[in-house]
């Protein structure tokens, strides 16, 4: 794979559709993700962000329209192959192996790390992001907290060493200050050159911390743009900001 | 009292060979929740394949310890090809399909097996040839007899289970299996191919019925093609006796069985055996319903 330039066009749906049986979960969905930008998806429950996500790493097949990846069309890959692509998933409700360990899980996550002697360094970049999962490194999975579970799917997710970071609704269920700290390491992953592409029904924090953001109704894309520019339209703050 | 110590022996090794049989339908039952029918029809197979491959290299003529390996071997190998054939082509197309399309298809898969064994390798038994006669006659204190083959047998099994927990637990194709047994989706999201560690996790299973085959062939030598369908269902009670899906529940469970079976012989009436396993287990599920070893997952929101 070439190198990434930041700026560059990383990703491009280009009228992606996708059907569930004879629902049609999105319909026509085209936009872009340039390299080390944060872009948002949000929209209400039941508008198709999951399964934009979905579609892009390979869980769901496109009914119509292609992905493409630095210029490889990568829709309906199998979803171990895009994992090689370094895009990894970080999926809606987590995805953890509570049958797991808190190490098996994020060694799970280095499965396809293309170098052995990068796995510690990554193990111990992991470990100063999210602290707590050192404490617990030897406990099942199934015994953290809801916040210490979300820390291990994002500690995961880096293990496969991505370019590109999908992160599925990461503040779901979470207590206010656990949010705030993960909003705040998200953008600390993409200051350190990742791409990052956030589902979030919090539409507020999504857009405070994201460059782009992409506006979903009922499967289809109503709005797009800058995110400061979506925070500061009528549109949204009506609908999705509560004013 | 030595009568009694007697019973335990036989019961731990017919257990044991449960256990072999039963470690392949909670393989296959942790990794796709499907009960694979076919699995004792698999084992059948590998006391065949035992069989055909002592005469091709004339063993039958010249037993020893070398052969008793080889066969074994040949008939693991032999199995696992044919567990990896039976999920490629009648599981793998139905992986989307409906669980109970699959559970009838197994169904199918077994009954094809035996009666294209009847049909094959022939209906009347055939005798499994002696490929190893330990040296001296039996061992054991006093009036306890412990049959030298019994020991083997155990031995033999003890060290498969052993291999096989090592490669669950401490491999990356058993974090794997474990991964995919817990969610497919999860699993491929790391990159892990779920088909392949579908067909391996089979080929394991099958494996281990191969052995079980020969051991069968060794202690009870009359082999023919419905051989499979009572130790295979007596293994599947075992694995849900020991909790399904779990790997050290399945070894228990299978041991539990084996006592109890061989001391309902030794001391009550012999025709009830059969009944047994499955009265041990209606009364097992009642007081734990999912099974000794079988817990529900410990989850946090």
């Amino acid at each position: 794979m070439p190198k990434v330039n930041k700026g560059e066009v990383l990703l491009k749906f280009e009228d992606v559709s996708v059907h569930y049986g004879v629902i049609q979960a999105i319909k026509d969905i085209t936009f872009d993700v340039k390299a080390c930008e944060i872009v948002t998806l949000i929209g209400a429950n039941g508008a198709g962000k999951t399964t934009t996500l979905r579609a892009l790493s390979g869980l769901v097949k496109t009914s119509k329209g292609r992905i493409t990846h630095q210029g490889d069309t990568i829709s309906n890959l199998p979803a171990h192959q895009i994992v090689r692509r370094r895009i990894s998933h970080s999926p809606e409700g987590r995805g953890i192996f509570l049958n797991l360990s808190v190490e098996e899980n994020l060694d799970l996550g280095a499965w396809t790390a293309p170098d052995k002697a990068t796995y510690q360094e990554d193990l111990e970049h992991a470990f100063e992001l999210f602290p707590r999962l050192k404490e617990r490194r030897k406990q099942n999975a199934g015994t953290l907290s809801g916040g210490e579970q979300q820390m291990l799917a994002m500690g995961r997710a880096l293990m496969a060493r991505p370019e590109i970071l999908l992160l599925d609704e990461p503040s779901l269920g979470l207590a206010p200050q656990i949010i705030e700290k993960i909003f705040e390491i998200i953008q600390r992953i993409n200051r350190e050159g990742k791409t990052v592409l956030l589902v979030e029904q919090n539409a507020l924090q999504a857009l405070q911390v994201a460059h782009q953001g992409v506006v979903l109704e009922t499967g289809k894309i109503v709005l797009s743009g800058p995110a400061k520019e979506l925070l500061a339209s009528d549109k949204v703050r009506q609908a999705y900001l509560g004013e | 009292m030595t009568e009694f110590v007697q019973h335990i022996v036989n019961g731990i090794s017919l257990g044991s060979i449960y256990a072999l049989i039963a470690l392949g339908y909670t393989l296959v039952f942790g990794i796709l929740q499907l009960i694979n029918f076919a699995h004792g029809d698999v084992f059948m197979l590998g006391a065949f394949i035992g069989l055909y491959s002592s005469k091709f290299f004339g063993f039958d003529q010249n037993p020893s310890l070398g052969a008793l390996v080889l066969i074994m071997g040949i008939s693991m190998i032999g199995c696992a090809a044919i567990g990896y054939c039976i999920e490629r082509l009648a599981y793998r197309p139905l992986r989307r399909a409906p669980r109970i399309n699959v559970l009838i298809t197994a169904v199918g898969v077994s009954l094809f097996l035996e009666f294209a064994g009847q049909l094959f390798l022939g209906a009347d038994p055939k005798f499994f040839p002696q490929i190893y006669q330990p040296a001296g006659g039996d061992m054991g204190a006093g009036a306890l007899k412990v049959n030298p083959l019994q020991v083997m047998v155990l031995v033999i099994s003890l060290a498969l289970m052993t291999a096989l927990q090592y490669v669950v637990f401490k491999t990356r194709l058993g974090r794997a299996m474990r991964a995919v047994s817990f969610n497919h989706e999860y699993a491929s999201l790391m990159g892990i191919p779920t088909d392949r560690v579908i067909s391996y996790t089979f080929m394991l299973g099958s494996a281990l019925a191969g052995a079980a085959g020969v051991l069968v062939g060794l202690i009870y030598p009359k082999i023919e093609p419905l051989m499979g369908v009572l130790p295979g269902l007596k293994a599947f009670v075992a694995a849900v006796l020991g909790g399904i899906g779990n790997v050290t529940g399945a070894v228990v469970g299978a041991i539990t069985l084996g006592l109890a079976e061989s001391l309902v012989v030794g001391y009550w009436a012999p025709t009830y055996r059969d009944a047994l396993a499955f009265a041990v287990l209606i009364v097992i599920l009642l007081i734990k319903p999912a099974g000794l070893f079988g817990t529900g997952r410990t989850e946090k929101v």
